[in-house]
């Protein structure tokens, strides 16, 4: 029964084969705290994917007859307004994380280094609550503010500025605010996060030695920060990217997201190939546009999810 | 070597936070090339005190002149000030050499330039390879040598140090002790530093001053602090000492008899100029090392004060060796010095010793509080 341990008489044998077993105690507790994880990835994940990725490879020939083939996706290269949607998306999307950057940042440096105590989490909170409400009705609040007959247009007939109605809504600006605003709290959370753990004497000693507050920001602040930027950036790129209910409705018709054009092929065409192929392409793309920013800022996906 | 001209020059500052005062009209000046160290408790304003010649804090009232300039409005990155941070505050995104070159890029040193500057920086701190290595790779006593480097590359006129022994264990912080002061005779810049350290400030400084409540208690040599203090603040916070309250009985121009609270008396002589009216409330101090220890009565009759006793405990520990004597009057307890000699090293515990000291060794100061009335001599007598 103990082949590594000679003296059978070891008083504390007994002790010593419970001992043993332990490890396979754990083992079970182990598959029994992964299973949830595994199950998740494996039935919501992996085989919608793997569905979606056959789907996409089939091709309709006849009614109710399909053979395999690329077909679907050539469609996409073929024909111009699938891929200037595709490419409008992107470009929008990481104009969309880069101005919420911007804006992010001052604020997110304002709430972890200058206020101390109860405003600073006073200030946290207010930037959290926007979210205790749906997206779609903070959506359906700007459009409240924006449209013809809103409260900027009425505002500005009031005041003089304008003539008539103003019709700010169902245009690209518009998209952009909407899109900016939604994803203020996810850039915001990381960035205070990372914010807070940098040392004031780091910055004091940035001043002592000479730098002003540019290059304090350039050499330390962002740098120290730089975990934080990576990851609220891919957060935001990926929520904008995958974004329908914003563009569509600030945007109107004309919005030309990319996941609208997912949606009428699955719901108005019924044309659940194509659809499919136009889904594993904008998976493709998040997944190419993340990898080169990781790459052009020189961080690593584990050291900025870590 | 210090020279009479000035390169720090403090005058009347006053710095308040809400009702409380954290510097209180503090005015003092530090030699050229001297090596000048501020002594405290936490919480004496100390800190406070370096972060208004650092620039990071704002005097309510009195000016700080720095090489004869004024410093008011001058913001730290213009000031001809460095400061080494009490966690040293090393970048640790940047390399050792990247950091000693923070402060040459911002002064736009052409890159050549600012090589070489590293290179003789990091070399006359002893670590003249450590350039390429990341701050996590280097051991406690290196980061404090590359925060050294990366303030003396830029040649401030003040080098202002914040208790940056600290974090150190205490065989390091012995060994840096001796390295800075080394280094601050090498290169001539003045330094000032904080500590709540006294053996640090001894060890280290030209000039110490001893800091209490936001004020200077008193400025002077280490060996003027430790031998003559001043006021009572500055005998019980430099150096070991017994202390005693008590109560003036006579007085003239040698000394004072006084008694103390538990009814001993002892014969001192006043720390100060001017005289103690009988009466009036008195605190003795006497150091451990000024007590002469003896099992013979009669070894010890040449001097004023005299007790005997046993020793309730041995705190041998080499050269700073100790014994508590229970006082045979008044059973208080007296901390006495063992002589190197070798003379008590059979010494045993509950032995009777016989222990005493002169006037000059009993320095006596007048207290504000009101004066302790003596308790009846315990059974002893």
């Amino acid at each position: 029964m103990f082949p590594h341990h000679g003296t059978g008489a070891d008083p504390r044998a007994g002790r010593r084969g419970r001992v043993m077993r332990l490890p396979q105690g754990m083992k079970l507790g182990f598959f029994l705290l992964l299973a949830p994880l595994a199950l998740w990835l494996c039935l919501l994940v992996i085989l919608p994917h793997i569905d979606v990725l056959l789907i996409s490879l089939r091709v309709k020939i006849a009614p109710r007859q399909y053979a395999t083939g690329l077909g679907n996706y050539a469609e996409f290269f073929t024909e111009p307004l699938y891929w200037n949607t595709f490419a409008r998306t992107a470009v929008m999307s990481i104009l969309a994380t880069a101005l919420t950057l911007l804006i992010a940042f001052p604020v997110s440096y304002y709430i972890a280094k200058v206020l101390r105590g109860k405003m600073k989490n006073l200030l946290f909170l207010l930037c959290l609550i926007p979210f205790w409400v749906s997206e779609l009705v903070r959506t359906f609040g700007w459009m409240i503010l924006l449209r013809e007959t809103g409260i900027v247009s009425n505002l500005l007939q009031w005041t003089g500025l304008a003539d008539g109605p103003v019709e700010m809504l169902y245009n690209d600006a518009a998209i952009m605010v909407g899109l900016v605003y939604t994803s203020m709290l996810f850039m915001v959370v990381p960035l205070v996060t990372t914010l807070d753990s940098l040392d004031d004497s780091l910055i004091e000693a940035g001043y002592d030695l000479g730098g002003n507050g540019f290059t304090v920001l350039r050499e330390i602040v962002v740098p120290h920060a730089m975990p934080g930027i990576v990851s609220g950036c891919i957060i935001v790129f990926m929520l904008t990217l995958g974004n329908y209910l914003t563009p569509t409705l600030i945007g109107g018709k004309d919005s030309l997201w990319f996941t609208e054009q997912i949606y009428s092929q699955f719901i108005t065409r019924f044309n659940w190939e194509l659809g499919s192929a136009f889904g594993l392409l904008l998976l493709i793309l998040s997944s190419v546009i993340v990898w080169s920013g990781l790459k052009l800022s020189r961080q690593t996906f584990s050291e900025t999810m870590g | 070597m210090p020279s009479t001209e000035a390169d720090l020059e403090c005058r009347n500052i006053v710095r308040r936070f809400g009702n409380f005062t954290a510097v209180d009209d503090v005015s003092f000046s530090v030699p050229r090339g001297s090596f000048f160290s501020i002594l405290g408790p936490s919480g004496c304003g100390k800190t406070t005190l370096l972060r208004m010649m650092a620039g990071f804090l704002d005097a309510d009232s009195g000016d700080i002149l720095i090489k004869g300039g004024s410093m008011r409005g001058i913001p730290p990155n213009r000031r001809p000030v460095n400061m080494i941070f009490q966690h040293l505050a090393l970048f640790p995104m940047m390399t050792v050499a990247e950091n000693v070159a923070y402060g040459l890029k911002r002064r736009r040193v052409p890159k050549a330039q600012i090589g070489r500057k590293v290179a003789a920086a990091l070399e006359r701190v002893n670590l003249p390879d450590a350039g390429p290595k990341r701050i996590d790779q280097l051991s406690g006593g290196q980061k404090q040598r590359v925060a050294i480097a990366r303030c003396l590359v830029l040649e401030p006129a003040l080098l202002l140090l914040d208790e940056p022994l600290g974090a150190l264990d205490l065989k390091l912080r012995e060994h840096m002790k001796v390295e800075l002061k080394e280094l601050q005779n090498a290169v001539g810049t003045t330094f000032v530093y904080i500590t709540h350290d006294q053996s640090e400030a001894l060890v280290m400084s030209d000039q110490v001053a001893v800091m209490n409540q936001g004020r200077f208690e008193q400025v002077g040599r280490p060996q003027e602090l430790y031998y003559d203090p001043k006021t009572a603040f500055v005998a019980g916070f430099v150096g070991d000492s017994n202390r005693w309250r008590g109560r003036v009985e006579a007085a003239n121009n040698r000394g004072v008899r006084a008694v103390t609270e538990h009814g001993l008396p002892l014969i001192a002589a006043p720390a100060q100029d001017g005289t103690l009216a009988a009466g009036s409330g008195v605190e003795i101090f006497v150091r451990p090392e000024s007590v002469i220890l003896a099992r013979d009565e009669a070894r010890i009759e040449s001097v004023e004060n005299r007790l005997s006793g046993s020793v309730q405990s041995l705190l041998f520990n080499g050269a700073n060796s100790y014994i508590l004597v229970r006082d045979a009057r008044t059973g208080g307890e007296v901390m006495v010095a063992l002589p190197q000699t070798g003379e008590f090293a059979d010494l045993n515990e509950g032995e009777t010793v016989h222990f005493g000291w002169g006037r000059e060794q009993a320095k006596c100061f007048p207290t504000t509080a009101p004066a302790p009335t003596p308790a009846p001599a315990g059974g002893a007598e």
